[in-house]
């Protein structure tokens, strides 16, 4: 028989003013169950929370009803206390008649009634209540970083820094990502490459680090602090182990294919690394070009390679391995510019997208730095830059601001300007969003130091005329129609999630958005978290970002997984779904109404007929509590720890016609 | 206050309230409502609040038993659609309350005993006026009467049985 125990609060006069707390107390006494009633004035204060301890021992109380302020504001002091005394601190029910009743009822005597009456649901419930434990879970202390930009960078030499091993993986051959293709960074000019091949070898040489390149991550199972990963090494072809990087394979292979990493104005061999700063500096067959794999005579990088590295055999390799936590950093994609059929749908050679222009700047790149059209290799007199392509635009289905454009515009035309003075930088651009530190006096100085010709207005379309591409557009400030004979044009295309984002996010356990951008927990106060536990966010794959922001958040991410990684081991959520086997149909309603997976049907062996049957399974770890396969169970065989169909019931029967 | 009503030769007695029962989720909408205490935002006090994790958590039979135990109203409430702490509870709910106002209809519940709604955690005021309108709507219609029970089968059920 349950022993209910009821202290009723004054919160000095926040309740007593509205509420007649003593009556209410006095009555609360014969409410079914209870077997000991008290008020006082501040029940949270040491000496209430000793009244509190003293009854539960003197009076023989198994589980307590404080009627006081919202259990969301005081739930865990009860909790607490109760547990101080001796029982299960889920033995404890609140009634809110602060926030609920005496802040919201004028009329004492109504207000009263009203307390009365959620004590009665709150005794009802607690005669139901059942003590619940929190099983102590493990943690591997070992991260998972998907994706090698600059995010997954930061992410990985955070927490290696802090003491932990990580695992770095990146799909293509290197890291680096997309900052490794960049000439020059907004807004202080500093060389992408100057400031990030430092970072990719100190990743390269972290002893915690274990970088897995050419590589992606097939499946995630488990949970916060025991994820088990399957990570497909695609065969490289090469023996990492043997080669030195000495690059004579490459310089050898007859095979020529327009660059990745150069996009498209350079040419790389079959076998390659994409650029020479590459980590790791071993190089790749690409099996779709290579001669030897497309059954032609060849063989001639294995034929000249000093060390024997070469593998034309070698197969992919999956590595299963144990993490506590999974960063994902996979970056995002620009918009293709065919897609965009007034500004030539991609086929006028002279209109190329920034990320090319980047490699045109760049001192490594195709030209080595110097700005040519890719049509004649002439050096271009006037440049017209578009910001916007595909940004903010609804019909071309990016209604969002890609958020770095107008910077790297600003950029593009300052260099332009810095490398050939002589040549007339064009801006189309809608709005100039100039909002980070030094942004704003940054294309100041590229309008009035070095004379870009920003025009407000939108391009209508472009054309190919002559050795010129025409650019039509409208000056929205003058109010006329604008026409540009342009011998390069520069497009600022939208930037895009990875187009495989939504079934990345799926292995990984991250929703995405409308616009398949994956999904933080809260758009303000969990930026890093994802609804998953223990999988965080870093960098583009969250939302279009520049540099710094994406370092912030990667830090952020790794703070979140240091800290994970410094408990000891994590507490299991006690409220929770759990599933009378015995009853289950295996339907799989439950399977697939769970918002976070935490549900799989497993084989058991029936109870009864002792035969082999398929059963929903809880996955404790996964399992938030929110009760949506309870509702949803069509055999009502599952039921919600702490929120039982029992208790919800008892609470609604209390006040069978009382009021 | 609600009105007072004098009978003749008898005591003084209350006029009738409607009674309201409110399941409410943990996280928009019973913050919502605690919200409202703090802001000292005023509702008649005909309603009593159950505290579920979500509003995907309450089953249609929560409903039926609020009515069955002769509440006059029930009043769901969880997060607007895209915010619900576990993604997609709140979608879950709306699918499910949808069918069984239906089911309530054909039961012979009107529809305007039974709401469902969305409150935030920010959106005390709304909570409040929810409770308002629910409240004066109540009135309006008067104590529910309960299900008028057939002891007739249902005409299915003859058919089966010949």
């Amino acid at each position: 028989m349950a022993r209910v125990g009821v202290f009723v609060c004054w919160c000095g006069s926040n309740i007593a003013k509205t509420v007649d707390v003593e009556r209410v107390a006095k009555e609360a006494a014969s409410i079914p169950g209870v077997v000991f009633s008290t008020d006082y004035k501040y029940m949270c204060s040491e000496p209430g929370q000793n009244l509190v301890k003293d009854a539960i021992l003197e009076h023989k109380l198994d589980r307590i009803v404080v009627a006081s302020c919202s259990p969301r504001l005081h739930e865990p002091t009860f909790q607490r206390c109760i547990a101080d005394a001796g029982l299960n601190p889920f033995m404890s029910e609140m009634a809110n008649i602060r926030e609920h009743c005496s802040w919201v009822h004028h009329d004492k005597e109504e207000a009263s009634a009203k307390a009365l009456d959620l004590i009665k649901m709150a005794v009802a419930k607690v005669r139901k209540d059942e003590p619940l434990f929190q099983n102590p879970i493990p943690i591997t202390k070992r991260a998972l970083v998907v994706g090698g930009g600059v995010a997954g960078i930061q992410a990985a030499l955070d927490i290696a820094d802090a003491g932990y091993p990580v695992t770095l993986v990146e799909r293509t051959p290197s890291i680096g990502g997309r900052m490794a293709q960049y000439d020059k960074t907004f807004p202080t000019l500093d060389c992408a490459a100057c400031i990030l091949t430092p970072k990719m070898v100190d990743c390269a040489s972290h002893p915690n680090i274990t970088i897995l390149t050419h590589a992606e991550v097939e499946e995630v199972s488990g949970f916060v602090g025991n994820f088990t990963v399957k990570i497909r090494k695609r065969a490289r072809s090469v023996d990492m182990e043997k080669c030195t990087g000495c690059g004579i394979c490459y310089s050898k292979c007859p095979v020529k294919v327009p660059s990745e990493f150069d996009e498209g104005l350079g040419e790389r061999r079959a076998i390659y690394v994409p650029f020479p700063q590459a980590v790791p500096n071993v190089p790749v067959i690409d099996r779709e070009h290579c001669r030897l794999h497309n059954d032609l005579k060849c063989g001639v990088c294995a034929k000249v390679c000093p060390t024997g590295a070469i593998d034309y055999e070698q197969e992919d390799e999956i590595i299963e391995e144990q993490f506590g936590a999974i960063v994902a950093a996979t970056g995002f994609k620009t918009w293709d510019r065919a897609k965009i059929g007034e500004y030539g749908a991609g086929k006028i050679p002279d209109v190329i997208s920034a990320l090319q222009f980047e490699r045109l700047m760049n001192a490594s790149g195709p030209t080595e730095g110097k700005i040519v059209r890719p049509s004649d290799h002439t050096p271009p007199k006037t440049v017209v830059f578009v910001a916007c392509v595909g940004s903010r635009d609804q019909n071309h289905g990016h209604k969002y601001c890609s958020k770095v454009c107008c910077m790297y515009t600003a950029k593009h035309a300052l260099l332009l300007k810095e490398k050939m003075p002589d040549a007339e930088a064009y801006v189309f651009y809608m709005d100039i969003r100039a909002n980070g530190k030094g942004y704003e006096e940054f294309v100041r100085r590229a309008i009035e130091e070095y004379g870009a010709n920003y025009i407000r207005g939108r391009v209508s379309r472009m054309y190919q005329l002559g050795d010129k591409v025409v650019v039509k557009g409208a000056d929205t400030l003058a109010g006329k129609p604008v026409e540009i004979r342009a011998d390069l044009v520069v497009l600022a295309t939208a930037m895009e999630p990875q187009e495989d984002a939504r079934d990345m996010g799926r292995v990984l356990g991250i929703s995405t958005d409308q616009d398949e951008w994956m999904s933080e927990a809260h758009p303000k106060l969990k930026p890093v978290e994802v609804l998953t536990a223990g999988v965080y966010l870093a960098g583009a794959c969250q939302y279009a970002k520049d540099i710094p922001d994406t370092v912030a958040q990667a830090s952020g991410a790794a703070s979140k997984v240091t800290g994970l990684f410094s408990k000891t081991e994590l507490l299991s959520e006690p409220m929770i779904a759990h599933v009378s086997q015995g009853d289950c149909a295996a339907c799989g309603l439950c399977v697939s109404v769970c918002p976070f997976g935490a549900i799989e049907l497993e084989t058991i062996t029936d109870p009864v007929t002792k035969a082999e049957r398929l059963a929903a399974k809880i996955n404790e770890g996964l399992c938030h509590g929110c009760g949506t396969c309870v509702a949803g169970c069509r055999g009502s065989c599952i039921d919600l720890r702490g929120f039982s169909s029992t208790q919800v019931l008892a609470e609604i029967d209390a006040l069978a016609f009382s009021i | 206050m609600p009105e007072e009503n004098q009978i003749a030769g008898q005591e003084t007695v209350k006029a009738w309230e409607p009674r309201i029962l409110g399941i409410l989720c943990n996280w928009c909408s019973y913050a919502g409502a605690d919200l409202a205490g703090s802001a000292r935002l005023s509702y008649p006090a005909n309603v009593r609040i159950v505290r579920v994790p979500c509003s995907g958590r309450v089953d249609p039979s929560f409903v039926l038993r609020g009515f069955m135990r002769g509440f006059d109203g029930v009043l769901i409430s969880g997060c607007h659609p895209g915010d619900c702490h576990y993604a997609k509870g709140n979608y879950y709910a709306r699918r499910r309350l949808t069918v069984l106002k239906k089911y309530l209809v054909k039961m012979g519940i009107p529809e305007e005993r039974f709401q469902f709604q969305w409150v935030s955690a920010s959106e005390g005021g709304r909570w409040a006026e929810s409770v308002s309108e629910m409240t004066e709507r109540l009135r309006g219609l008067g104590p529910f009467q309960g299900v008028a029970l057939q002891d007739k089968p249902a005409p299915h059920r003859e058919a089966a049985a010949v």
